[in-house]
């Protein structure tokens, strides 16, 4: 398989990148300073693109490349493929799910202490030397308080378990009401968001759930309530956010996706009840490994002519 | 004057839930202030407190045998706190004096607050924050990769109502729960280790969740965090003195254990400075109860242990005599 040329979209782990070096003949697509160039050069040497979150494969990728036969993401959400075109030309498409669940759905919890107890605020209180005792400020308790999930998949469900360790009583949306759970289901998020206290983002992004938490839901989750994305930046209305924050019309918000990633809203890093996270929901060493195990897996059986490991098209 | 009939308190130091609530609780006693007398402790005490009955207290506030050799009515104490080691207690089961402490009423934010600390050091969420909020995002790029908390070895020093509020919450992590304590619990399905230094080689993570007294005072030394290994991690939201402070940072800085989460030191507010220049160590000022949900709960307690002991009726978080 050293022959087969792997288009790999951007640097994202070293140990993905060392294995498909050795078993494929791997182009880097940083590498080149014009894509244009890239393409015209060695569109028809490569039959396969491993792509992540930051860059995918979307149309002019897809277009741009005529033997491409499989992309294999390194990542489980799908946002940044065009899967319509691929399910058109027949381009086999595989992410990598169930492996990253728990990782996601434990830094959701993370996050949830971490905004509610002020952990990060803290600890920087403490590293600015100004704890002199007897000073103190009153948090919100995690234990107990409503959760409201948006999108009760693999990793909406971790997310559950998880909080009804501490007693919370767990509600959600999805797009249908899901068979098999004790947990409330309400058929609109601006409802969800009303009868919660911290909302969980843990849906996949597609056309009709960007921005899926707006000034509305905002508004229903009001001044005691919190916003937890694991998602993707795009589902959060980032400008309605940032005002709703700063206006303290929200209570709080733990946030590891942004719409512009690597930028951030400066005006949320004065703020002590924000969390921010530079996307990090899978990022643990034993996880990527894992992540990256499946990408190759998934290649693997494509040139092999065996069943692919965790196909989405 | 209306505080006459109210039953009367003394109060050396206000607790800070004292402050807090002030209002609501002068209209049901009448709280001695010691603090605010300008005489020395025991002078006021042999001047004003002779008849005393009840005395509230939180954790920073001793009392000694000469305190209580100066309070001869004394049969109550109440201490907002659940630690019990600012009181000579052997010196109040002589004067049969009553303690009552803030029983369960902290045991959920206390748990919330290790797992928190438990998920920032191994997921590096302070860190990572502290990282965005440089604008290092754009500059450096990914962030280090932390470690996976499902499938760790946790080990809970001390299985109490804390401790097992920890154990609960991770379990649904798919932690794999153990633990070590004065004596093995029954009805409790979690691996038990007679000897802590046990415990710290089986484990990942170490959550300490013990009363401190002369048995745990330093119980984590140099080789309980040596058995830990250099990429275990340790939680403390019991008492910084349970742990050999010395120890644990040149452990940190030599790189001997993985990580810390610290919401207790041994000589609270100073801390070591070294702590200070560490990415992986999370530290808390000793407010794991500090919740206005605790606070309101803790309040109810004191009332209720306070109107139970003028009433003669039973009191609702006695100390169990162990």
């Amino acid at each position: 398989m050293e022959s087969i040329g792997v288009l790999l979209t951007c640097p994202m782990n070293t140990y993905l990148e060392q294995e498909l070096d050795k078993r494929f003949k791997l182009f880097r697509f940083w590498d080149y300073p014009s894509s244009t160039d890239f393409f015209k050069e060695h569109s028809n040497s490569i039959r396969a693109v491993v792509g992540n979150t930051t860059m995918g494969a979307d149309a002019e990728m897809i277009e741009a490349l005529p033997k491409m036969e499989i992309v294999s993401s390194f990542s489980v959400g799908l946002d940044k493929i065009d899967l319509a075109r691929c399910k058109e030309k027949k381009i086999r498409v595989t992410n990598t799910p169930d492996v990253l669940t728990e990782d996601v759905a434990d830094l959701a919890i993370g996050l949830i202490l971490a905004t509610l107890r002020r952990i990060c605020a803290s600890d920087r209180y403490v590293r600015s030397g100004s704890w002199k005792g007897g000073d103190f400020k009153l948090t919100t308790k995690f234990t107990g308080k409503s959760v409201g999930i948006i999108g009760l998949g693999r990793i909406g469900l971790a997310v559950a378990k998880r909080a009804e360790a501490f007693d919370c009583p767990i509600s959600y949306y999805s797009r249908t009401e899901r068979r098999g759970t004790n947990y409330k289901y309400y058929p609109s998020v601006v409802e969800l968001a009303s009868n919660c206290q911290i909302l969980v983002v843990a849906c996949a992004l597609t056309p009709e759930t960007r921005h899926i938490v707006n000034r509305e839901v905002m508004d229903a989750l009001g001044p005691k309530g919190v916003v937890i994305n694991i998602g993707r930046g795009p589902h959060v209305d980032e400008t309605e956010l940032v005002s709703a924050l700063v206006e303290g019309r929200l209570g709080g918000a733990g946030i590891d996706v942004f719409e512009n990633e690597p930028n951030v809203p400066e005006e949320l890093f004065a703020l002590d009840n924000v969390v921010l996270l530079p996307h990090v929901g899978s990022g643990t060493v034993e996880t990527r490994k894992a992540m990256a195990d499946l990408v190759l897996g998934n290649l693997e059986a494509h040139f092999l002519n065996k069943p692919l490991l965790t196909p989405v098209v | 004057m209306v505080e006459d009939h109210l039953p009367q308190v003394l109060v050396l130091r206000p607790p800070k839930s004292f402050t807090f609530f002030e209002t609501q609780f002068s209209k049901k006693f009448h709280f001695l202030k010691a603090w605010e007398s300008q005489l020395p402790t025991t002078d006021f005490l042999a001047t004003h407190a002779a008849s005393v009955k009840a005395i509230l207290c939180n954790s920073s506030t001793p009392i000694t045998a000469d305190i209580l050799h100066h309070l001869p009515s004394l049969k109550l104490i109440v201490t907002t706190s659940v630690g019990l080691d600012h009181i000579n207690l052997p010196e109040c089961r002589g004067r049969s004096i009553s303690v009552a402490n803030a029983g369960q009423v902290f045991s959920e934010d206390c748990a919330d607050l290790a797992v928190g600390l438990l998920i920032d050091v191994l997921r590096k969420i302070s860190a990572a924050d502290r990282f965005v909020r440089a604008g290092l995002w754009p500059i450096s790029g990914d962030y280090p990769l932390g470690s996976k908390l499902g499938g760790k070895r946790v080990g809970i020093v001390g299985l109490g109502s804390i401790g097992l509020e920890v154990a609960k919450r991770l379990e649904a992590f798919g932690c794999i729960i153990s633990y070590n304590s004065r004596r093995e619990k029954a009805n409790v399905s979690y691996r038990f280790y007679s000897n802590v230094c046990e415990l710290g080689a089986n484990s990942d993570a170490l959550i300490i969740c013990c009363a401190l007294n002369d048995e745990t005072h330093h119980m984590i030394n140099k080789e309980v965090m040596k058995a830990l290994g250099k990429e275990g991690v340790i939680v403390n939201i019991g008492r910084g003195a349970v742990i050999d402070e010395k120890e644990l940072v040149q452990c940190l800085v030599e790189g001997e254990i993985g990580g810390a989460g610290l919401d207790v030191f041994e000589n609270e507010p100073d801390l070591p400075k070294e702590l200070f220049t560490l990415d992986n160590v999370v530290l808390s000022p000793h407010l794991a109860v500090f919740t206005s949900e605790s606070f309101s709960d803790l309040f109810d307690l004191v009332t209720g242990n306070l109107e139970a002991f003028f009433s003669n009726k039973p009191l609702l978080s006695p100390l169990l005599d162990e």
